[in-house]
């Protein structure tokens, strides 16, 4: 049997807009075994986003239990979060968020400088990831002088460098040309062989086919 | 880590060099008018301080009138009883404690050289004064008793009155004219300042006669240490009470009267430093401003190294260091250009940096830097990562 990495246990995660509640996310429960890729799905407005930001420990639930690693992680404050994240979760955005005007490599290394790992081996590990990436020959590129493809392969370097349990993808494709995305798809896939647990969120069904497992949400609930 | 911060911080400077430029300009501003007038302020006290060094600490001034620099001068002007009598009276105390007494006349007039024409300041004195004063001639002899008792139309000028009236011609034997009377030159003094040197010195006889005037502008006790001012102060005031009342005269101390000034230019330079201070306190506003339209431009930025793993606090430090970054190196330009102003202002006054300056100016653009840098520093800590990456 493999290892759970996360476990989600009935999350409700309510907004308040005027005097009106809405139930972004209303009971949702999973589970992610270590090694597997997923794709969550659901149209704009579907608690996808919201989800996320709950599983990727950026918000927390209103009520109900993430166990990251066996670890409760429902309601830690946001100093121990932030903490958690940048040991254990690898965000790739859909805009890149590279650092600009600064170098592939020093984009990559910016989460190490947030981390508790030995200075003297950061760019080591940067490197290294870059070369995964196949960008070894832009490590010194600003990233104002990368094309779109290049800039998301240093945000997944960005995402590798510390390590972490899960890389949690935000529409990975959706400012890249179908050619480039493809590339990046096929990026994802070798990590994922690697071993890496994936999960990649998205509205377009296409990208959410090459997943292992799709989790459909609408309106809150996975159907 | 914190080099790693300072790293950063310098740059997101870099990264826009010339708003980074205006917003440091306020503190350059600010250090620099501070820094300058202070050391002006200093250099004025400084150039004081020599002029009372020239004619030393042991003088004793007498002075008519209640003159302790807070009562109405012109009482000064019409109860000048001071005479010949007094200097009589001094001299009767024997006071082994006192080297020398001289009067001292101080007025203004035109020396006239056959054509040439210069406005001096006419010093009558007794035949002791240059000893009292610390004069030494270049050229020439002192005037004797004997002439100083005859009222003898003769003078000693200084370096500056030969200059411009001789050149380099020897100006001993020559006639001059005060007043409506003509003077014999006998005698050229050393430099000794430029408050000194445009003196023409005569006999407070003589000059009794050529400028009509009765009483003394001062009398002048030089003691034999600046150890016994304070008792012969207190001797000469005893013995003159016997005959002029106690707001008719005053007896002061080139000390005390170096005291008097300091203190107010020291005051004049502190109010100044503090009217600079107030151009720091704009630039601090200035530097405010920029860093918290920095914070909502690069929101994007601060949600994603919170989602990274930045917690609020690495993110306040990092704003706050480019704050002080800010202010430190605009502190920094703002010494050194202060630094300059006084090296370029040497040749008129002995401007001085003093390095509490240094570190005050220092002091005060960290302080600045932090007091304006913990409000954008503080918003930027509080942005929300989800809100901060979704923002366009």
């Amino acid at each position: 049997m493999r290892k759970k990495v996360l476990v989600a246990k009935d999350l409700v995660k309510l907004y308040k807009v005027g005097t009106s509640e809405i139930r972004a996310v209303n009971g949702v429960s999973l589970e992610i075994d270590e090694g597997e890729f997923i794709a969550i799905v659901g149209k704009s407005g579907s608690g996808k986003s919201t989800l996320m930001h709950m599983i990727g420990l950026l918000d927390t639930p209103t009520s109900g239990q993430i166990i990251l690693n066996g670890s409760d992680v429902s309601f830690l404050k946001d100093n121990e979060l932030a903490k958690i994240r940048n040991r254990e979760i690898g965000f790739v955005f859909q805009s890149f968020n590279l650092l600009p005007r600064t170098s592939s490599i020093d984009n990559v290394m910016l989460p190490l400088k947030y981390s508790n790992i030995d200075k003297s081996t950061w760019r080591q590990k940067a490197e290294d990831m870059l070369r995964l990436v196949e960008l070894s020959d832009r490590k010194d590129n600003k990233s104002n002088e990368l094309s779109g493809g290049q800039k998301q392969r240093v945000a997944i370097a960005r995402a590798l460098v510390t390590d972490p349990s899960i890389i949690l993808a935000d529409e990975p494709t959706g400012n890249l040309d179908s050619k480039t995305g493809v590339e990046i798809v096929e990026l994802f896939k070798k990590l994922n062989k690697q071993g890496k647990t994936i999960i990649i969120v998205t509205h377009d069904d296409d990208l959410a086919k090459i997943a292992q497992r799709q989790i459909v949400i609408r309106d809150g609930k996975i159907i | 880590m914190l080099i790693q911060i300072i790293q950063t911080a310098v740059v997101s400077l870099k990264s826009n060099k010339i708003r980074a430029f205006l917003t440091m300009l306020g503190v350059i501003i600010g250090v620099y008018s501070v820094v300058t007038l202070v050391a002006l302020g200093r250099g004025v006290q400084n150039y004081i301080q020599d002029q009372f060094d020239a004619i030393g600490s042991n003088l004793l001034f007498v002075s008519p009138g209640k003159s302790d620099f807070a009562g109405d001068p012109a009482s000064s002007l019409t109860r000048n009883r001071l005479a010949e009598k007094h200097i009589n009276m001094i001299k009767r105390l024997n006071s082994p404690s006192i080297s020398g007494v001289t009067p001292y006349i101080v007025t203004g007039d035109n020396v006239t050289y056959k054509t040439k024409s210069y406005y001096s300041t006419v010093v009558g004195v007794s035949d002791n004064a240059l000893d009292i004063f610390n004069y030494a001639l270049q050229e020439g002899r002192n005037f004797t008793s004997v002439e100083q008792n005859n009222s003898a139309k003769v003078a000693i000028i200084g370096p500056l009155v030969k200059k411009e009236l001789f050149l380099s011609n020897s100006p001993i034997d020559k006639k001059i004219k005060l007043g409506e009377e003509s003077y014999t030159v006998i005698g050229v003094f050393e430099e000794k300042g430029s408050n000194y040197d445009d003196q023409v010195i005569i006999p407070s006889s003589s000059a009794k006669d050529t400028f009509d005037i009765k009483n003394y502008s001062n009398i002048v006790i030089k003691t034999t240490s600046p150890d016994e001012v304070d008792l012969v102060a207190k001797e000469v005031q005893i013995e003159l009470l016997k005959d002029l009342d106690e707001d008719e005269f005053s007896i002061l101390n080139s000390q005390d009267i170096l005291n008097s000034i300091q203190n107010i230019l020291a005051i004049l330079t502190a109010g100044l430093g503090a009217i600079a201070g107030i151009s720091l306190f704009v630039g601090g506003i200035g530097i405010m401003n920029i860093m918290l339209v920095s914070v909502t431009e690069r929101t994007r930025e601060i949600g994603l190294r919170k989602a990274l793993g930045a917690t609020s606090v690495n993110v306040a430090i990092q704003f706050m260091l480019e704050a002080v970054t800010l202010s430190v190196f605009g502190g920094l330009i703002g010494l050194f250009l202060g630094y300059l102003t006084s090296l370029a202002v040497q040749s008129f006054v002995r401007a001085e940096i003093t390095p509490i300056a240094i570190i005050l100016a220092f002091l005060f653009s960290v302080v600045v830097g932090v007091i304006f840098g913990t409000y954008p520093a503080v918003q930027a800590s509080k942005k929300d990562p989800i809100e901060a990456l979704r923002y366009e």
